[in-house]
């Protein structure tokens, strides 16, 4: 029996009952379905996901002393030195940066110079200790006034930016007139005031004053964390070369916070959605590969007759189980050829609804009609067996 | 294997062959049967049911095996061979007609008699034209296309004949090949029989109707798992 004709013959076979081989097919064009489009819909969203991928967060990097969890000597040194800023500013990758630090936690703020009893204008504000360029690492904006300077900063004046929502608290909104805040009874020149910074939302109702001010008139010992501002996709590279800049000699005691690489969140939310569908299409796989399993047996009840005769004009016991692997294995491609043009049609079909470029890998459309032939044949094995176990003489006997 | 084609050599030599079924109780459906059928005999088997005449026939279609003695097709021991040999032997040199003519319903009348070649390795090209002059030899050249549900129940079984004959067999295995035909349509497929016969077709016709036993050429006997020539 050479292959043409066992190919015509199995088709023969299961084209004889048309409405049977939709059905016994439709297990395997859901179960196709589901999973290429599940696949498609993943990887679609993914490229979604990584093209919109929040080009804020993917360009900040912190900078802080890695906390030694259970070491016995606390109260570590802070690591980080004062001139961490030009030194981070020297890296390829960085666009600003700036160190942070809190100063005093909740001191009394007051614009006017006496003790008012009454506590008109008092206010309790974090007082925030930065280098000049934090405000533009945290891409913060100047709302009136002016950033203090690294000459503020190296003579320590008593200058102060206000945050936005400080300045409204302490009504003030300009700074033309040069006005004075008090902290506790140290008196600082306001210079400007600051808002919309992405990160450390805190500064918005603090007072914050230059590095070195801090250190004068608060007592800071230095700076708490580096915040820096990368350029798109040099987070990862920044954050594996500022702790060496930052402590050429120990860059093991700062640790450096990137965000995630655009490929990590990718291949993230791929597993997280096919976790889920894969589950359901490899369900709906096996349902499809116990229907062909159950049609096709019961197929072979059926033509028992047939199966007799074509043993009597000389077919094998494997040209009848050959015949019937085929029709199966046909019917599984059958079902994943359809299954995966309903899966394709999905997907671009969501894609268009969202405006989405659909996204789909060329194997996964060869692969699963494939993959449909591979359920079919798999399906059709014990039956294929019983069929080339039927005894021609019982068969025979059988009236047709 | 060509030993056939001589005239000398009977097709079927059935020596002290028995076929019995292990029981409880055991079954001797055939037993000590000696039996040969030469090139060109028409020979009937008739007997009751139960008498062994379908398990000789089986036999002698190489469906089954016996349990004891020789049978020799066209010459060679058909003990020795292998079920892929057997089942070669059974396309190429046993033609089957049935009483239930076993036609794919789904199949047109020319595709079920090319089915008879689809196994033996004849050319698709060579298939059907071998099946149009099959169904031409039993006066079915004009349905070639039908299909085998808008047949009559004497015109099926000509198509399942024609199938029979396509192949070239050296035996027509028959059995009861009337027995689902009303008598006149009976009588046609028996006259075809003797046009096949005169032509120098060897035929077996199994049955249990008398009258159709007498239409063959020798009558042989089956009782009780024995037989007996009677004419």
């Amino acid at each position: 029996m050479t292959r043409r004709d066992l190919l015509d013959e199995a088709l023969a076979g299961i084209t004889a009952r048309p409405a049977r081989l939709a059905l016994t097919a439709l297990g395997t064009v859901l179960g196709v379905a589901a999973l290429v489009a599940t696949l498609g819909l993943a990887q679609t969203a993914a490229a979604q996901v990584a093209g919109r991928f929040d080009a804020v967060a993917a360009t900040h990097v912190v900078v802080e002393p890695r906390t030694t969890g259970g070491s016995g000597t606390d109260a570590a040194p802070a690591s980080l030195p004062w001139d961490a800023e030009p030194r981070l500013d020297r890296l390829n990758g960085v666009v600003a940066s700036g160190t942070y630090a809190l100063a005093t936690d909740g001191a009394a703020v007051t614009t006017v110079p006496v003790a008012d009893p009454s506590g008109a204008s008092r206010l309790d504000l974090a007082v925030a200790a930065a280098s000049p360029g934090l405000i533009d690492a945290l891409r913060g904006r100047v709302v009136t006034g002016r950033l203090f300077d690294a000459g503020h900063d190296q003579r320590a004046d008593p200058v102060a930016l206000l945050g936005e929502r400080a300045a409204d608290r302490l009504h003030l909104n300009r700074v033309t007139g040069q006005p004075t805040v008090f902290v506790g009874d140290i008196e600082l020149t306001v210079i400007g005031i600051v808002g919309g910074v992405s990160h450390h939302l805190d500064l918005l109702d603090a007072v914050i004053v230059p590095n070195h001010t801090a250190e004068r008139l608060f007592g800071l010992p230095g700076p708490a964390e580096v915040q820096i501002r990368t350029s798109l996709g040099a987070a990862q590279l920044v954050g594996r070369q500022a702790p060496i800049a930052l402590a050429p000699n120990e860059p093991e005691t700062l640790q450096a916070r990137v965000p995630p690489s655009a490929a990590g969140v990718q291949a993230r939310v791929e597993a997280d959605v096919n976790a889920l569908f894969l589950v359901l299409g490899g369900v709906a796989l096996l349902v499809g590969a116990l229907g062909i399993a159950n049609v096709t047996l019961l197929s072979v009840l059926e033509r028992v007759a047939e199966i007799g005769l074509r043993r009597a004009v000389g077919a094998t016991r494997g040209d009848v189980a050959a015949q019937f692997l085929v029709e199966s294995s046909a019917v599984g491609l059958l079902g994943g050829l359809v299954g995966t043009a309903a899966g394709l049609v999905l997907t671009v079909a969501v894609s268009a609804a969202r405006d989405w470029t659909p996204v789909l890998d060329l194997r996964l459309a060869a692969g699963a009609p494939l993959l449909g032939a591979v359920i079919g044949l798999a399906a059709g094995t014990y039956p294929a067996w019983r069929a080339s176990a039927v005894h021609p003489i019982d068969a025979l006997r059988r009236a047709g | 294997m060509e030993a056939g084609t001589d005239g000398s050599v009977p097709v079927v030599e059935l020596t002290e062959v028995s076929r019995s079924f292990p029981g409880p109780p055991a079954v001797h459906a055939v037993r000590d049967v000696d039996l040969v059928i030469r090139r060109g005999d028409y020979v009937s088997i008739a007997g009751p049911s139960g008498s062994g005449k379908s398990t000789l026939l089986h036999v002698m279609g190489l469906l089954d095996r016996p349990t004891a003695g020789t049978y020799r097709l066209d010459g060679v021991d058909t003990q020795a061979m292998s079920e892929r040999e057997r089942a070669g032997w059974r396309g190429r040199r046993i033609g089957f007609v049935f009483q239930a003519f076993h036609l794919l319903g789904a199949r047109s009348v020319a595709e079920n008699v090319e089915l008879a070649m689809v196994y033996t390795g004849v050319t698709r090209r060579r298939r059907a034209e071998r099946a149009l002059a099959a169904l031409d030899r039993v006066g079915l050249g004009h349905r070639v296309a039908f299909s085998p549900a808008t047949l009559s129940g004497g015109e099926r079984q000509r198509v399942a004949i024609a199938r029979a004959l396509v192949g070239g067999p050296s035996l027509l295995l028959a059995d009861e090949p009337t027995g689902n035909l009303d008598s006149a349509t009976a009588a046609a497929i028996l006259d075809l029989f003797d046009d096949l016969h005169r032509d120098g077709l060897t035929l077996a016709v199994v049955t249990h109707d008398e009258a159709v036993s007498r239409r063959a050429q020798r009558r042989v006997r089956t009782v009780d798992g024995s037989v007996r020539e009677v004419a």
